[in-house]
């Protein structure tokens, strides 16, 4: 089945991890990237305007 | 006057449901005006999530356990089980942070609330048998280690999760039936109980 | 008519106002679409991990002077597993939270006798051999307390263990046939035979690996392998996914209270870990109930910011 090796990744992650140590924390780096994700994903629905204000003055 | 079909189980459960939860309530075309931040789409992006791991999990059924190792296609499929799954933990974590600082419990919402937090350590308990069902050196080393903390509870004892057989059933049979339910029985009540109104704040109205 | 207070972090006040198209179907075509397409997205950039399993023959043969001291480790009783308690023996109590042995309790649910399971009897599955018949026979016939002289006298000789020329050399005097138990094990790792014999166990069909995960988890050599990954209860390895991949955030305080005093030098930390998890559990799941918990939201006020246009009028 050599035709389905497009399949494969094309950046995998192989290789040992880097990891970033303050103190007591030790966390792998693409673990650090998902918690800010998290964050910002979370700062950016706080803060990003919702569209439809039009449709929701109109409504009411 | 109460006839004898009024009586009947089917009769009176069938009422007590649509009456709880009308069609347009089940399938409203209509919300709240203060429905309006991007913190509020990630209750469907979880749910979404889980129904991309549940049809990848579905695909990865139909060659077995061990296809994955096998073929690059099996792979493939398993990539799309493992990113959905990180989407899923994702977004259910900030649903979960946004309906706490709305106080999403309040007017007689604490059930919601309470399904939410109880499908969350069920999906954590799915995931789990999840990586403890991958046959290679993660699950081997995940499992060797988990035993430790499930032996010592005493749930060791009837929870064997060096036992591939009984980790993949509850992977494959068990949990996601309990995930879906709690779900299911967690976005009903949303449904019947309304999206949250906001605090009653007259500085923030003052505005 | 009711009196009653309104207390604002458990009622709601009633929405008297204007209601707005919504789409419910649409969002969640949309909602599936996208997330679809994400997941296509990443698993094509980057894929999933799948490092080959461990057998005990890679172990042998990379280790066989690990592999033979684990052996008579599972003789001698000193393994993890040997020293256990339930669910798979009574060698120990178990750990304890506060008074209660849960482990204990519960009761050996999943007997492992290491000596007899993953020493004697595999080698009583091994094709005729004069020699480790003729030890074996040896064996069975001489008291409890010889055969613990000769697994002694053993383990004392044990610690200057060579492998030279696919042998295991140990100078031991006086160990009777266990010298012949560990080498003739040792080989029958090295040519995969032990994996088959503790997964099957005369079977025909199993999906049960308990056996050989336990022996292999008495040894150093996987944990060696998972050290290089990370994945330690010591490196907070419960979070972490083999490579480069992110593993499980979502764990991350669970695998946080390990890191930290008392539980990081606690005989008891797997029972005391998960008893306070569970309560923190709790506590989240009634949280709505918790004064001055569910005051939070109210008075940190980051709900002006999601409902600002409404208090905008």
């Amino acid at each position: 089945m050599a035709w389905f090796s497009f399949l494969a990744a094309l950046i995998p992650l192989d290789g040992y991890g880097h990891y970033l140590h303050w103190g007591v924390i030790n966390i792998s780096v693409a673990n650090f990237i998902v918690i800010l994700l998290m964050i910002a994903t979370l700062v950016a629905a706080l803060l990003l305007p919702f569209p439809g204000r039009s449709r929701r003055k109109e409504s009411k | 006057m109460s006839t004898s079909i009024d009586q009947q189980w089917t009769t009176r459960l069938r009422r007590k449901a649509a009456g709880k939860l009308p069609p347009e309530k089940l399938l409203p075309d209509t919300q709240p005006a203060y429905v309006s931040s991007w913190i509020y789409v990630f209750g469907v992006t979880t749910m979404s999530a889980l129904a991309v791991v549940i049809g990848s999990g579905f695909i990865l059924s139909l060659r077995g356990p061990q296809w994955w190792h096998e073929s690059s296609i099996g792979h493939f499929v398993n990539s799309l089980h493992l990113w959905s799954v990180e989407i899923f933990f994702f977004a259910m974590v900030v649903h979960l942070w946004g309906k706490f600082f709305m106080g999403a419990w309040r007017g007689g919402r604490t059930a919601t609330w309470m399904t939410g937090v109880v499908t969350f350590l069920a999906s954590i308990a799915t995931a789990f048998t999840g990586y403890a069902s991958q046959s290679n050196f993660d699950s081997q080393w995940i499992t060797t280690q988990a035993k430790d903390g499930i032996n010592s509870t005493g749930a060791g004892a009837f929870f064997n999760v060096l036992n591939l057989g009984q980790m993949l059933m509850w992977h494959i049979v068990l949990l996601p039936l309990a995930a879906v339910a709690l779900t299911a029985l967690h976005v009903l009540l949303v449904r019947i109980k309304g999206v949250v109104p906001p605090y009653e704040d007259k500085v923030g109205e003052a505005q | 008519m009711s009196s009653k207070t309104f207390r604002p972090d458990v009622d709601a006040p009633e929405w008297k106002g204007g209601h707005s198209p919504y789409d419910i179907i649409k969002e969640g075509t949309i909602a599936l679409a996208v997330v679809g397409l994400l997941t296509i997205i990443l698993a094509t950039l980057f894929g999933s991990p799948d490092d080959h399993e461990v057998t005990i023959k890679n172990w042998a043969n990379a280790a066989p002077v690990d592999f033979a001291t684990t052996a008579i480790g599972e003789m001698n009783g000193s393994t993890t597993t040997a020293g256990y308690g339930a669910p798979y023996n009574n060698a120990s109590d178990g750990q304890k939270l506060g008074p209660l042995a849960l482990a204990k309790w519960a009761g050996v649910r999943i007997p492992v006798n290491t000596e007899n399971d993953f020493v004697i009897k595999p080698l009583e599955s091994l094709p005729y051999n004069a020699q480790l018949a003729n030890a074996l026979s040896t064996w069975k016939s001489a008291s409890a307390s010889q055969q613990t002289t000769w697994v002694n006298n053993y383990t004392s000789a044990a610690s200057k263990m060579t492998f030279t020329n696919g042998e295991v050399m140990v100078n031991a005097t006086n160990a009777g046939p266990v010298p012949v138990f560990i080498n003739d094990l040792t080989s029958m790792a090295r040519s995969g035979a032990l994996d088959t014999a503790l997964v099957q166990g005369g079977s025909f069909f199993s999906m049960d690996y308990t056996k050989p995960l336990l022996f292999l988890s008495d040894g150093g050599y996987l944990e060696s392998l998972a050290s290089k990954q990370h994945l330690l209860g010591s490196q907070w390895g419960m979070m972490n996914e083999t490579n480069s991949y992110p593993g499980q955030a979502w764990l991350w305080l669970y695998t946080f209270w390990y890191q930290v005093s008392p539980f990081s030098t606690s005989a008891n930390a797997d029972v005391q870990v998960w008893g306070l998890m569970m309560l923190l559990s709790v506590i989240l799941l009634v949280l709505p109930l918790i004064p001055g918990l569910r005051a939070i939201p109210r008075k940190v006020k980051v709900y002006r910011l999601i409902w600002r246009e409404h208090y905008r009028g």
